[in-house]
């Protein structure tokens, strides 16, 4: 009770950031981490199946997986969100199926921009860091008779996403700062509710600095705990003392 | 074909704005990036603390939310400034923050902090014996930097100065937000009214991926040109 009477002071006068402003902060902080999160999460997941398809010596089966990564890396995000949110209504007989309520939001197209592009560089990341799996490594696994899958599942991966690590933190907060644009398409994220806040009180300082810092605040979190893993995953190769 | 519903002509006006502006907002950031990494490499305490500040605080704070703070809070400081100029000596004089300026200004700032750390790991990779030489060639401190740092440095800055500016180019689809004609906006408004979405945002998706394709092609040629003495790489 006392934090709150204090909260009541610190708020008391001040004509822009009201229990009811900050509360559209509040919300919006809420929307920007379950649209990173999840999308982060599913491009995850779809970008190791991906990243070893396209180290494969296969050229059917690397060749697609580059157009993928190659256009989703050379065009704007904000393209690829358009592209989705004003396409979705195009695919034949979407509106009939149980998605339609969903997709009809904008969070959902949004996510599926969001992980799609994600999912995209995640895809080169990983691929660089398999390609740079040490020659000895595999022939050692070759020489235990080890199959393909299980030198990828015991030898390459684990040691390929140990090397990823470092640019995939990057990653994670590249997609937090474009997960912004959310706003454009009326989500209320957390640019969103400064936009709010802005177009109502025509302050904008006070709503895009208090929301830069919120921002910065993320990010120093997201890196300092990229910061820890790097330190506990890659402890065998620090210099030793 | 072309014709695209009559937003053809204003769609390739809409390219040439997006090309200007992410050329202008590059000179810029190197501009920039230069004058950061000096910053960083210089003895001067304050001048480091103010470079690490600005590259931290850049790098920590989405773009699109630093456009909308040197946007609409410039159009701000701009209209105190001029109700001010009005009150004292009754100049009336208005300006309107061009959205193109602003963009340029937002985006050269935005990407001069990433431009200065790629110059300055750059300018460290350069071997000290190769400056020792200029000197005691009896070279002045700007010859010495205009022939032997600048394109040493160069060969190292290059790989992250070609990345940079894929994701400036990236980027500028930004400034459609804060109200700039450029191709994204364009191809948005004409969606909108339309209802051939495809129609317009597939084509400008692909001049985004064949400016791109251009680039990678013209900065394989510039590694070439500064690798020149260095074997290949």
């Amino acid at each position: 009770m006392e934090i709150l009477a204090w909260f009541h002071e610190l708020l008391d006068g001040n004509l822009i950031f009201t229990p009811q402003t900050l509360g559209y902060y509040w919300d919006g902080l809420v929307v920007t981490v379950q649209l990173v999160f999840v999308s982060l999460l599913i491009g995850l997941v779809l970008a190791v199946p991906l990243a070893i398809g396209r180290s494969s010596g296969r050229r059917w089966i690397s060749l697609p997986i580059y157009a993928y990564t190659y256009v989703f890396r050379g065009t704007p995000l904000l393209i690829q969100l358009y592209i989705i949110y004003y396409g979705v209504v195009f695919f034949d007989g979407i509106q009939e199926t149980f998605l339609w309520p969903l997709l009809r939001e904008a969070f959902y197209p949004a996510l599926i921009a969001f992980t799609l592009n994600t999912a995209a560089y995640t895809t080169e990341i990983f691929r660089g860091a398999i390609k740079a799996t040490p020659k000895g490594e595999i022939e050692a696994a070759r020489a235990y008779g080890m199959s393909q899958a299980l030198m990828m599942r015991r030898i390459i991966l684990p040691s390929a996403f140990r090397r990823a690590l470092p640019a995939y933190g990057n990653e994670v907060i590249f997609m937090l700062h474009a997960s912004a644009i959310a706003s454009v398409v009326t989500l209320m994220d957390l640019t969103g509710a400064a936009r709010f806040v802005y177009a109502r009180f025509y302050a904008p300082f006070e709503a895009f600095i208090f929301v830069a810092v919120i921002y910065l605040c993320l990010t120093f979190t997201i890196l300092f705990f990229f910061r820890y893993l790097e330190k506990r995953l890659l402890a065998h190769l620090r210099p030793q003392s | 074909m072309l014709d695209l519903h009559g937003y053809g002509p204003r769609l390739l006006e809409g390219a040439g704005v997006t090309l200007q502006l992410a050329i202008l907002s590059l000179a810029l950031a190197i501009v920039l990036g230069l004058l950061t990494a000096s910053a960083k490499m210089s003895r001067s305490w304050l001048l480091h603390k103010i470079a690490t500040l600005y590259t931290t605080l850049i790098r920590g704070v989405p773009d699109l939310v630093l456009m909308m703070l040197l946007f609409f809070g410039g159009q701000m400081a701009l209209n105190v400034v001029t109700d001010a100029l009005y009150d004292r000596f009754g100049v009336d004089w208005y300006v309107n923050l061009n959205a193109f300026a602003a963009g340029v200004l937002t985006i050269g700032f935005i990407f001069g902090a990433y431009m200065g750390e790629t110059f300055r790991g750059a300018f460290m990779a350069v071997d000290h014996g190769q400056i020792e030489a200029g000197k005691a060639y009896g070279m002045s401190p700007w010859l010495v930097f205009r022939r032997i740092r600048f394109p040493l440095m160069m060969r190292h800055a290059l790989p992250g100065l070609s990345n940079n500016w894929m994701v400036l180019l990236k980027t500028t689809a930004l400034v459609s937000i804060i109200g700039l004609t450029d191709m994204v906006r364009v191809a948005a408004e004409a969606s909108r009214a339309t209802h051939e979405p495809f129609t317009f945002l597939i084509p400008v998706a692909l001049i985004y991926l064949l400016i791109a394709s251009l680039s990678e092609w013209i900065f394989a040629r510039l590694q070439k040109r500064y690798n020149v003495g260095f074997g290949e790489h």
